[in-house]
């Protein structure tokens, strides 16, 4: 009986946690559209995501493109395909690593600080202090970061994707032999709009799902520094999770459907 | 005037506060004093909203502290925190004029800047300070800008919890002077949370004793020390015997 107890404890544990987490999205969302905003706090925001993660993005995407298409080449000549590296890579980039490498490296670095940025500001009175002084925390800690991410995280994707288009083609046409030009023109011809719609997309709800979860376990956090620790570990953990199952279901919406 | 009558608050299975009953005159200064753990903190957050109680009533001047404008209400406030709370993103002039930097009482950046300054010189800092960061201030330093926060815009009522606490003697004497000047000059209503005996002498018009979840004792300081109330004696003479139970 005790583990059937304890199964059931933690499935609705869970639950209440998923619940808890789908209100906080629609309560950053109702305050999204009602003011007042906060524009300094948005565009600190628009700098933490966006600019000061495009190296991280940049390092991943190129690696990884360079990565792959070396796998291709590898993979395709065991039956004569070595030729089709760059749509591979095109494709494979665009449609599915760009978006979810950016979307887990936001997670990484962007939810882990912002659970502990807020988490701390709980822990020391900071977040009482702003309700004192007539401000809302979910409209001055919350909407900023989260619209900051859904703005910018496309964007980041979208460089992520380009420079991890230039990855395979440095590798392919340095090392294995490419002709440079070709490699381009296959590039540009195989991708459809879909596949770059899809990108974006991708990149705007891994954006929101990384901001959301940083927000809820910072706010949510316990005491002390155990307690900001737990809230940027479940963070970190709660948006990965996200990102990829959003990431599942997207691809289905997008390629199956 | 702000009462508070029959406030009930529980934590699980903790009760912390089981039916306090509480009167602050208008312009003056009420210190509650008890041990830690026993529901000081959580009963100046129940007045501002920031912790529900479960069951009792809080007026501000006869309105009902949880219902009517809560931004109008707010801003009648101002509260020094334990730990200062001070915003580690903003420089010190922002965190002084936080208020007058957006919302209701949003003034322009440089008027703003300017009290901000004024109200840092009234609570002993220089100028210079108005654009360090709260992480390269000290202990005494940071409560002073704390403080300098909680009164920027005037408010009608101050709190302070635990003002002196983490302070060395001298620093807590020069706070509680500041704190004690500051109410009188203001006019405001203060109420102050401490289990410092210096802060309560130099502090309070009123004191109230609070222990068991409700107020044992409240009445004048100048009572305190022949209140013949066994909670309050055995709390200001920091007796281990008496009804209030020692863990030792």
């Amino acid at each position: 009986m005790k583990p059937l107890a304890l199964i059931g404890r933690t499935v609705m544990a869970a639950l209440a946690t998923i619940g808890r987490i789908a209100l906080f999205g629609v309560e950053a969302i109702s305050h999204m559209l009602r003011p007042p905003f906060y524009g300094r706090e948005f565009l600190s925001a628009l700098l933490n995501i966006g600019w000061l993660s495009l190296p991280v993005v940049g390092l991943t995407a190129v690696f990884t493109g360079g990565a792959l298409a070396l796998q291709i080449y590898a993979g395709g000549s065991r039956f004569n395909a070595e030729a089709v590296v760059p749509q591979i890579v095109a494709v494979g980039m665009v449609r599915e690593l760009g978006p979810v490498l950016v979307g887990l490296m936001i997670a990484a670095r962007v939810t882990s600080s912002i659970a502990a940025e807020i988490a701390t500001m709980k822990v020391t009175e900071q977040i009482d202090a702003l309700v004192t002084l007539s401000t809302h925390p979910m409209k001055y800690l919350t909407v900023p970061r989260v619209l900051a991410a859904v703005l910018v995280v496309p964007l980041l994707v979208g460089v992520g994707d380009i420079i991890g288009v230039f990855g395979g083609y440095a590798v392919a046409t340095g090392t294995l032999g490419f002709n440079p030009a070709g490699y381009i023109r296959n590039t540009v011809n195989f991708l459809e709009p879909l596949d770059i719609i899809s990108s974006l997309t991708k990149g705007a709800v891994f954006g929101f799902a990384a901001a959301l979860m940083g927000c809820f376990h910072g706010m949510n956090s316990g005491r002390g520094a155990m307690g900001v620790g737990r809230a940027t570990k479940s963070a970190v953990e709660g948006a990965a999770i996200l990102i990829l199952a959003a990431n599942f279901v997207l691809t289905g919406v997008f390629f199956t459907l | 005037m702000i009462e508070m009558k029959g406030i009930q608050k529980s934590f699980g299975s903790n009760h912390v506060l089981r039916g306090l009953n509480l009167s602050i005159p208008k312009g003056t200064s009420m210190v509650i004093i008890g041990g830690s753990g026993t529901g000081k903190s959580i009963a100046l957050k129940c007045i501002l909203g920031l912790v529900k109680q479960d069951s009792g009533s809080i007026t501000v001047d006869g309105k009902d502290a949880g219902t009517g404008d809560r931004d109008a209400f707010l801003a009648r406030f101002g509260m020094l925190f334990q730990g200062g709370a001070l915003f580690d993103s903003l420089p010190v002039w922002q965190n002084v004029a936080f208020r007058l930097l957006r919302g209701s009482l949003k003034r322009p950046r440089e008027e703003a800047r300017e009290i901000a300054i004024e109200k840092l010189r009234r609570v002993g800092l220089k100028s210079d300070v108005a654009d360090r960061f709260p992480a390269e201030l000290s202990g005494g330093m940071a409560k002073r800008v704390g403080l300098a926060r909680a009164i920027a815009a005037e408010p009608e009522i101050i709190f302070f919890d635990e003002p002196t606490t983490g302070l060395d003697p001298i620093m807590s004497g020069v706070i509680n002077e500041l704190i004690r000047e500051i109410v009188v000059e203001m006019g405001a209503t203060a109420m102050t949370i401490t289990h410092d005996m210096t802060s309560v002498r130099a502090i309070a018009d009123n004191i109230a004793m609070l222990h068991d979840g409700v107020i044992q004792w409240t009445g004048p300081v100048s009572q305190m020390d022949t209140s013949g109330n066994p909670y309050l004696d055995q709390f200001i003479q920091g007796k281990a015997d008496g009804p209030i139970e020692a863990v030792r």
